[in-house]
């Protein structure tokens, strides 16, 4: 990067510039729009040079890739020693019928699981519960118990494959479910691999799929971390989550801002409760959303690794860099998907996968172009699963550690956006941090604000999306979706209840009663969930337990 | 002629209220009276709301897959109680083969994924100006 008197001359020649060369292009040729804007209608400039970028320092800003302040990286070799793990958010229907679908994406080179429940499962509910009604399958797998749990991982050695968990309110006791599993196939929770979601901040602020309120939640989580850390060390024990504020319709700096700060409480909260930050803090991990603008994007996750390190660093005191890392998951941007011309979105999905992987991703998710519709078919899976594999192994982008470090316009880009997840932190701070924000609608509003913008926006063409409003076609859209069991509600409930008859009952309701009392008090509750796991208490049961004891979340209704 | 007011409700247990926020912003911006229902509400409870908020439409809105479930039951408790000057539309992910059945169920209109808010807003105008 130029000296100082070099950017004065830049910035005088930039001018010049403007008032001869530029100006008689416009002149002749104007511009196509008034403003250019990202995704996130944030202002893009005509060009980028270096005086946008007058206070950079190579060391301070970026470092090398595996060094502090991890801009380029947290790994030092990044994809050319191992690319980012493949991973395909799955689930539908019955556990037999999501086992055979994991089985299927393996076979074809997914390099890890991740499991999508079904909203009951979501919720806490097995699937006989009066709120279920209408949704077993639909979003996701059904879980009710440990047996469903078992089916699912039927024939899929757990100690050889990481596995991620889209799991929140009812966490713990999905989690007890896969380590008890994976205990029943021979293998030790020290051995086993994987991420539960276990962001309870972002399903209030965005995602929803809440159970209790705040308090006992945050000792939930902090219970699993402080469990985690000494019996199931090779596990991320909570993914923090921008996905879900983007998909509610933020902005990509909103989702910046507010994931941050969701991490941030976390740590505060583990650190009250006595924990070590430099035993807790290696196993956060994160996960991001990958929506259509390319470059916001790619801006977005560099930030993201440099603020992360430095407030763990400075902030929080952790000594061992492994807490520095952001270490993370992206899956596209699902909201980017459209239900006309459904096939244009094999394309958005791979410009959206593209700005994960310029942008240093751990893992991958990529979005199958009929998921405007359903859950996607196997055709459709496949071809989103060849997606990565094409970037990977075709593209060239994994050649290379942060290709576009350096570039004026994304080193820029990069600043700015921290900037603003700063201020954003700032005016959190000032509501008295993440808990009160949101119990006060803060996260809500700016959601709800930014996602009413984006669709006038698009009503008034100001952005256009192709097929939708404009290139529109009107012919009616053909597209085979997904093939599930009908039969599959029926088995799963006839399971449940051959369960429910088979089960040492007594010793069910005694193991129940336990973890009652230890959530009562203030013992971690890992254990004992555990234990109502091992007796074959339903997700159901287990969670009713905990409802009883912390009450259920009613949000603030903000439009 | 009194206010237009309109009940947007989300049935069962999807959280995706995203779509029916802004419908519910842009309805309210359009000068309609509008009531939304929260997450997590059973067919019996936006039934009773409607009746007593006294709304001239209801919005239901599922991007979860349930919709055929729990659209048809809202739709079956308004006819056991009787009610027919309530107009019901709906929104959410829904194939093209079940618009048809939500049609027959009685459903005015489904509105999907693309459709202007204008598009929303006329509706409910038509309705007012009935």
């Amino acid at each position: 990067m130029p000296e100082e008197g070099d950017i004065k001359e830049i910035a005088k020649r930039k001018r010049e510039w403007e008032g001869s060369t530029l100006k008689r292009s416009l002149d002749a040729l104007p511009e196509r729009r008034k403003a250019f804007t990202t995704t996130s209608s944030a202002p893009i400039d005509r060009l980028y040079t270096p005086d946008d970028t007058p206070d950079f320092d190579y060391f301070k800003k970026l470092g090398l890739p595996g060094e502090y302040p991890f801009t380029r990286g947290v790994h030092p070799t990044l994809y050319r020693s191992k690319l980012w793990t493949m991973r395909m958010f799955s689930g539908f229907g019955t556990a037999e019928e999501t086992n055979a679908r994991y089985k299927y994406l393996l076979e074809h080179g997914e390099t890890g699981l991740s499991v999508a429940f079904d909203f009951p499962t979501l919720y806490g509910y097995d699937t006989d519960h009066t709120m279920a009604r209408g949704e077993f399958g639909k979003c996701g797998v059904a879980i009710s118990s440990l047996k469903d749990m078992e089916i699912l991982f039927g024939g899929i050695p757990l100690d050889k494959i990481s596995t991620s968990m889209t799991i929140n309110g009812p966490a713990p006791v999905v989690w007890a479910m896969y380590i008890v599993a994976a205990e029943r196939q021979g293998i030790p929770s020290t051995k086993i691999r994987g991420t539960i979601q276990n962001d309870i901040l972002k399903e209030y602020i965005a995602q929803k799929s809440y159970i209790f309120p705040p308090e006992p939640s945050m000792r939930l989580i902090v219970d699993t971390f402080e469990f985690g850390s000494k019996e199931v060390p090779l596990w991320n024990t909570v993914s923090i989550s921008g996905y879900h504020i983007r998909e509610a319709g933020s902005t990509a700096v909103q989702e910046l801002a507010f994931t941050l700060a969701d991490g941030f409480e976390y740590v505060r909260a583990a650190k009250e409760r006595g924990l070590d930050v430099d035993e807790f803090a290696p196993r956060l991990s994160f996960f991001f959303n990958a929506h259509n603008d390319l470059f916001e994007e790619i801006a977005k996750y560099r930030a993201a690794r440099r603020i992360w390190a430095r407030e763990l660093k400075e902030t929080f005191g952790a000594k061992n860099p492994r807490s520095w890392w952001m270490r993370f998951h992206t899956q596209t941007a699902g909201c980017a998907l459209t239900a006309q011309q459904p096939e244009n979105n094999i394309v958005r999905v791979a410009i959206q996968a593209i700005a994960a992987v310029l942008g240093g991703t751990q893992s991958l998710h990529t979005n199958s172009m009929d998921e405007a519709y359903a859950v996607p078919s196997a055709k459709a899976v496949k071809i989103a699963l060849r997606t990565q594999q094409i970037i990977a192994h075709e593209s060239g982008v994994a050649n290379t550690i942060d290709p576009l470090g350096g570039s004026y316009f994304v080193e820029y880009l990069t600043d700015r956006m921290e900037e603003e997840a700063y201020e954003y932190f700032d005016k959190i701070e000032k509501l008295g941090g993440v808990i009160p924000a949101l119990e006060k609608g803060f996260f809500q509003r700016e959601i709800a604000r930014a996602a009413y913008r984006y669709q006038k926006e698009t009503d008034d063409k100001e952005r256009i999306i192709v097929g939708v409003n404009e290139f529109v076609e009107k012919k009616p859209i053909k597209i085979a979706l997904i093939d599930m069991d009908p039969e599959g509600e029926r088995k799963h409930l006839e399971r449940l209840n051959r369960l429910k008859k088979e089960r040492d009952q007594k010793e069910t309701e005694r193991s129940l009663d336990r973890l009652k009392k230890a959530a009562e008090g203030e013992e971690n509750v890992m254990p004992f969930i555990l234990d109502c796991v091992r007796a074959h208490a339903t997700l159901g049961e287990t969670c009713g337990v905990l409802r009883e004891v912390f009450g259920e979340y009613r949000e603030p209704i903000i439009y | 002629m009194a206010k237009l007011r309109v009940l947007v409700a989300k049935p069962g247990l999807d959280g995706h209220d995203r779509g029916a926020k802004v419908v519910a912003r842009a309805l309210r911006d359009a000068g309609v009276e509008v009531i939304y229902t929260g997450l997590h509400q059973t067919p019996e409870q936006i039934v009773e709301a409607a009746i007593q908020e006294d709304v001239d439409a209801i919005g239901l809105s599922c991007l979860s897959g349930a919709h055929m479930t729990l659209f048809k039951t809202v739709m079956d408790i308004l006819k056991e109680k009787g009610i027919d000057d309530i107009v019901v539309t709906c929104g959410g992910i829904i194939p093209d083969e079940d618009v048809t059945k939500l049609k027959e169920m009685g459903i005015a209109a489904v509105f999907g994924p693309g459709t202007p808010l204008q598009t929303i807003v006329d509706f409910h105008r038509k309705i007012a100006g009935k």
